[in-house]
This record gives structure tokens, sequence and C-alpha cells, in this order.
């Protein structure tokens, strides 16, 4: 059987850019919690609790998180078109990692509201 | 000289090997090629290709010392001895240093390498005129050889050579919407965009570091990925 090279799908623009803004609010998360660390001194327990659970931060994780995994989902679905070629299994695979992902953000809510 | 050289004769061979080479120079042999020719003289079985003898062919691309070079303008004293030489990686081998650069030239001419323009000349017997500061648009982008040593140093090139159009291809593409007498902008910029075509480019930049006329194809391909953005917000 002769096989055919097909390109032509026409997206990548979007999941480029979207990639480098999740990037951006990642590092932006990270250096709000560098400066909680180093000026806030949230030493104990009871102190990371007080902060976590107050809505601003609830917010700000939950948009960490967001961009966490769907930064993840460009970058893990790049990484399985350069390395397995079977089309049928690169499908499965990347059905499963959505939904794991996906698991994972509705998770991520339950654990962020479970706080107070 | 020392030199470790990479042989496979397809025919004869069944597997490739590495064979050593011990070869007295002349103090006129600067470059690699000089001890290369010498060494053919010694052993007429070794196959490469050259042609200009000084860095305008682009055919005597090879891996050295694992980097890729031009043999004709590497100096001889800037190497590290043995010498290993080896063909460009990720292309089927020929025979010895000889590579197939089918699937490179494919890529080359899946950007349409040649200028689009449906209207009519100015008058028949006159060219399309650029002012000097729309010519310099294109420095750093027509100088390419096609010599592949980007494209064969590209992780993502190795992966996909037949979808992913290559450092190469994307800085010949850009060469070409950057022109101001061509008028296919928009649909280069739609051919290439595609997850495999362009956006397969993770810059690594392998490609400007090994460029042997210091070109840089990743600067090319953000200008590409930059219209793009221009194009949709
Ligand atoms: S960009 Fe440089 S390395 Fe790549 S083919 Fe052109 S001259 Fe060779
Ligand atoms: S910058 Fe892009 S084209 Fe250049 S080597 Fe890296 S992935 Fe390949
Ligand atoms: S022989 Fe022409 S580039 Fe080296």
């Amino acid at each position: 059987m002769v096989k055919r090279i097909v390109v032509g799908a026409h997206y990548g623009l979007r999941d480029w850019l979207v990639q480098r803004i999740t990037a951006v609010v990642m590092a932006a998360f990270a250096l709000l919690m560098l400066f909680i660390v180093l000026f806030h001194r949230p030493e104990h327990y009871g102190a990371w609790k007080a902060l976590m659970s107050q809505q601003w931060m609830r917010l700000a994780s939950l948009l960490f998180l967001l961009a966490l995994f769907w930064h993840a989902w460009i970058g893990v679905r790049d990484v399985f078109m350069d390395y397995i070629k079977p089309a049928g299994l690169r499908l499965l695979l990347l059905v499963g990692v959505v939904l794991l992902l996906v698991a994972y953000a509705l998770w991520s809510v339950q654990i962020l509201w479970s706080l107070y | 000289m020392k030199f470790r050289i990479y042989r496979y004769d397809p025919d004869k061979d069944a597997q490739p090997y590495m064979r050593d080479y011990d070869i007295a120079l002349e103090p006129t042999d600067r470059m690699l090629l000089d001890a290369l020719v010498r060494i053919k003289a010694e052993d007429d079985s070794l196959s490469l290709r050259r042609s200009c003898r000084e860095g305008v062919c682009g055919s005597d691309a090879m891996n050295i010392n694992g980097r890729n070079g031009l043999a004709c303008i590497t100096r001889l004293a800037d190497l590290k001895e043995p010498v290993e030489l080896r063909p460009l990686p990720g292309l089927p081998v020929i025979r010895d240093l000889i590579v197939d650069m089918s699937q490179f030239f494919k890529q080359y001419h899946s950007i349409k390498p040649y200028l689009r323009n449906d209207a009519a000349p100015p008058s028949p017997d006159k060219e399309r005129l650029q002012s000097p500061a729309e010519r310099e648009e294109l420095d750093g982008l027509y100088e390419c050889i096609l010599c592949a040593c980007c494209s064969t140093s590209c992780p993502s090139f190795w992966w996909n050579p037949d979808k992913f159009v290559g450092p190469a291809g994307l800085l010949a593409a850009y060469r070409f919407i950057a022109d101001t007498r061509d008028q296919a902008t928009s649909e280069r910029l739609d051919d290439l965009e595609d997850p495999y075509r362009l956006f397969r480019c993770h810059s690594i930049m392998n490609c400007v570091d090994v460029c042997p006329k210091g070109l840089n194809p990743t600067r090319a391909i953000g200008k590409i990925k930059d219209l793009m953005v221009r194009r949709m917000t």
C-alpha cells in the first residue's frame, strides 16, 4: 500500500500563542509565591491555610493550575506528535491525556474550595 | 593527521563501519577538504561530494566531530584528532559521506521558492524595482546555499522529515514572504499554518548554531509566526 503523507490541518498558531501566554501566567504566579514566602513568611499550617483560603488566592491558584494544565496539554501533544507514529495509538493517548487533565482541573477546584 | 571516517557501500558492506586513516599533510593543506582530497588520493574507494571548494556550492556538508559543517571552509587547525567524519545525520546514506538529499529538496520545493506575482510588470522591458530599504529585508535570507547542515541537525526534522519543512525550507519561505515583489504572502502563510509544516519547530536553535553561512533560520521562523499573529489579531 502507498503511504500518503498528509499535512495541512491549518491549526497550530493558537496553540503556540497559548503556550506562551500560559507560561507568562505561571511565571507570574511563581513570582507571587516567591514574594509571599519571602515577605509574608507563613510559617505554620494555620498561616498557610488562612492564606490559601482567601478568595483572591483561590482564584489566582485556579488560574495558575488551569494555565498549567493547558500548557501541559500542548506540550504533551507536541511530544506525542514527534515520537508516537501510529495515528490510532496517538489519538488514543491524546484522548487519555485530555480526560486526565480535565479530571485534574475539576479536582483542583474541589481542593481549593474545600479549604476554609 | 588522524581521521576516522564513516564507510558504507551498500553493495559490499553488511554494516556501516568507521575506518581509520593517518595521512601526511602538506603545509598548503589548510582546510578539511584538502585533507579529504589527500585521503581520496590514497584510497579512491572513499566517496564524497564537493565542487566549489570555497563554501558557495553547499555540496560537501558533513558531520565533523559531531557537528555539521562544510569541509572546504573548516580549518584543520581547529579540529581535534582523530577527526571523526560522518554523513549528515537523518538522511538516507547512499555511500560513505554521500546522503540522499531528496527529502530535503522536496521540503524546499514545497514552499514554492520563486516569486509569485500575477500583476503585469511596469512595462515589458522594465524590472520590478525595489527601494534599497526593501532590498535590505532580504539580507540574511537570500545567502542560503542549501547545504542542509541546518535541517539535518534539527531534531524536529529527524523525527518528521516528510512533514516538517525544516529550517532551510522555512528560511526560504520567509525570503519570499519578505520580498516586496511577491504577492502571495497570505497563501504562503496559509500553507505554513500547520502543526507539522511550521509548528514542529520548538526553537531549539541547532540550525543557527551550525549554519556555515552564519544565517539565522530561527529568527526567520519567528518572523513568520509574528506575521501570523498580526494577521490573526
Ligand atoms: S540556512 Fe545555512 S545551514 Fe541551512 S541550508 Fe542554508 S546555508 Fe545551509
Ligand atoms: S530552531 Fe526550529 S528549525 Fe531550528 S533546529 Fe530548532 S526546531 Fe529545528
Ligand atoms: S565544496 Fe562547495 S561548499 Fe564546500
